[in-house]
């Protein structure tokens, strides 16, 4: 019996349990999403010795919500002469795409202690033996969204962009997919669960991870990967002095915010597949054994000095309502951290997403620093990388890789 | 009737509706989006039989790289609607007869082979994928560098055209 087909003979708990999965993980997603801006915002904003968004909200906080509001309330306008249906199906197929993505990602080792209706909850929505593939199979996909818009707008700019884009993402993909054939070679498997608890480093720490013997397969996967979701430096698609918005110039109101999600969604997924594939997942960097006992108390040792600066730059705080929000904001993160210390077994059991989260945002910290500081490639130039740089070298790895591991024998 | 074979003749019927959706489009984009739409709906066929490999390459390969460079081709051309010309001579006379022979052939093979629809739905071994790798690299070693050698030709008949204009 084939997975699908013991997939469609569950029971009906089973169903009820995904879809509060689904909503749950689209909830969680779309606020992080959210306040990834807000993220974006305020580093980039450091960077360049300014404030960032400060007006609405204590720091800026409540900025996410009043950019959502105002999506939802800006006039909706379709330019004349579009091609009504693509036009339309586009943002739906680049947000959709993106969003499913997030489906295939393992966040955590451990199910839920307790069960509902007798299944077990794993914090994951699904595990199929070819995780990878799904994933790779949706990149694929998600070149539509993007080519359809600047087609179907029936205007200049769009078309060139989209032009742009679809020809970026093919030529990138192609090395992105290369480079991770490494990590397949060595977990032989597809399988996301499987990759990560190859990577197990209970016995030697981060000397486990991938991303030492992959380390030229990261590089590879990591600028492709930025490629692929048309991030600075490669952001040619939206290049704003040369394309006006590009693809999405002729999308307004929350048309426009359905391709704004999806990108930032695929910015989450590719942070979380760098972790997964190349360091560890949820596996910590530390070694297990009673030496290394005490960094299971990280989670606490950040939550708590951070809650405790939030309430103490609270406390001066300008005006009277960030001097109420923060330091109750501050106290909840604190006492989260204090919860950790007084029950050891929940502390356990957030080890792994601690690890995972942690290494995600790192990623996506990555993400905005290279938009802070990076220039925008030259068009030329972003052909001769993906094709003459990325794609041999990532190629040579896999090669490489294949004859070590017949050399030092099958697994 | 059970949920892999009602799934079954929803996928099928996707596929055939965008097969006819791809002949019957006027404008060349959306034929060939219609042909992406067959390309998914094969793939979730493949899945329900249990390849998941294929199926995922499937969707990597046709429905992703191809499609893709079908869609950006017609973009870049910027090419128009069509316009309806009737059946050619050699459409009418050669055409028409070997398709109804072609129907008539599957329709034969199924009768005689296919007993009842519900083996679509059988998944058979075919889900793992070091198996595909074993069967590729040695019961269909021939046919395999065979058909690799005909895409490098492909490759090189396309570098060679690419470059005459130059000399």
């Amino acid at each position: 019996m084939s997975s699908v087909t013991s997939f469609l003979t569950q029971a009906g708990g089973f169903w009820v349990l995904t879809i509060i999965k689904i909503a749950l993980l689209l909830f969680i997603v779309l606020t992080v999403n959210a306040y990834l801006t807000w993220f974006e915002r305020k580093v980039v904003a450091l960077m360049q010795s300014r404030i960032g968004p400060h007006r609405v909200g204590p720091h800026g906080l409540l900025q996410p919500a009043a950019d959502g509001l105002k999506f939802l309330f800006k006039e909706d306008a379709m330019p004349a002469g579009v091609d009504k249906f693509l036009y339309l199906l586009a943002p739906f197929l680049a947000l959709t795409l993106a969003l499913a993505s997030m489906a295939v990602i393992p966040f955590g080792p451990d199910p839920l202690p307790f069960k509902f209706f007798g299944h077990q909850i794993d914090l994951w929505i699904t595990n199929p033996q070819i995780g990878l593939l799904v994933l790779f199979s949706i990149t694929a996909l998600g070149v539509y969204g993007v080519a359809l818009a600047g087609w179907a707008s029936n205007s200049k700019y769009p078309l060139l962009g989209g032009l742009r884009s679809s020809a970026q993402m093919v030529s990138y993909e192609l090395s992105m997919t290369m480079s991770v054939v490494g990590v397949l070679l060595m977990a032989n498997s597809f399988s996301l669960t499987k990759i990560i608890s190859d990577q197990d480093s209970s016995a030697h720490g981060f000397f486990s991870w991938n991303f030492i013997p992959q380390i030229v397969g990261f590089f590879c996967f990591f600028i492709s990967a930025i490629a692929e979701t048309n991030r600075v430096p490669f952001d040619l698609p939206e290049a704003e002095s040369e394309l006006v918005a590009g693809f999405h110039t002729e999308y307004s109101s929350f048309k426009f915010a359905m391709f704004f999600i999806a990108e930032y969604t695929s910015m989450i997924t590719v942070s979380a597949l760098c972790s997964i594939l190349f360091f560890g997942g949820w596996n910590s960097p530390f070694p297990g054994g009673s030496v290394w006992q005490f960094t299971h108390y990280l989670p606490s040792l950040i939550l708590i000095p951070f809650g405790l600066w939030v309430i103490y730059d609270g406390i001066k705080y300008e005006t009277i309502w960030g001097r109420l929000v923060l330091p109750g904001l501050g106290t909840a993160i604190a006492a989260m951290g204090a919860a950790l210390i007084v029950f050891p077994t929940v502390n356990e059991y957030v080890q792994g997403p601690f690890w995972l989260l942690g290494k995600m945002l790192f990623f996506l910290f990555f993400y905005v620093w290279a938009r802070g500081t990076l220039p925008r490639f030259r068009y030329d130039q972003l052909m001769n990388i993906g094709w003459k740089l990325l794609l041999p070298v990532s190629i040579a790895n896999v090669v490489i890789t294949a004859a070590v591991i017949v050399f030092r024998g099958m697994k | 009737m059970t949920a892999p074979l009602l799934i079954f003749f929803l996928l099928a019927a996707v596929a055939v509706i965008g097969a006819l959706s791809l002949i019957l489009q006027k404008h060349p984009i959306h034929s060939a989006l219609s042909l992406i739409v067959v390309m998914v709906a094969l793939a979730g066929l493949y899945l329900l039989m249990g390849a998941e490999f294929v199926a995922a390459v499937q969707i990597i390969v046709y429905g992703g790289a191809i499609m893709v460079l079908f869609v950006f081709v017609i973009m870049l051309l910027n090419a128009g609607e069509e316009e309806h010309t009737d059946f050619s001579k050699i459409a009418k006379f050669a055409g028409l007869p070997l398709a109804l022979a072609l129907t008539g052939l599957l329709a034969a093979a199924m009768v005689r082979h296919g007993g009842s629809v519900a083996n679509a739905t059988n998944p058979d071994s075919l889900a793992d994928t070091s198996k595909i790798s074993m069967l590729l690299f040695s019961t269909f070693v021939y046919p395999f560098e065979l058909t690799s050698f005909l895409i490098l030709v492909a490759i090189m008949g396309a570098l060679v055209l690419a470059q005459r204009e130059k000399s």
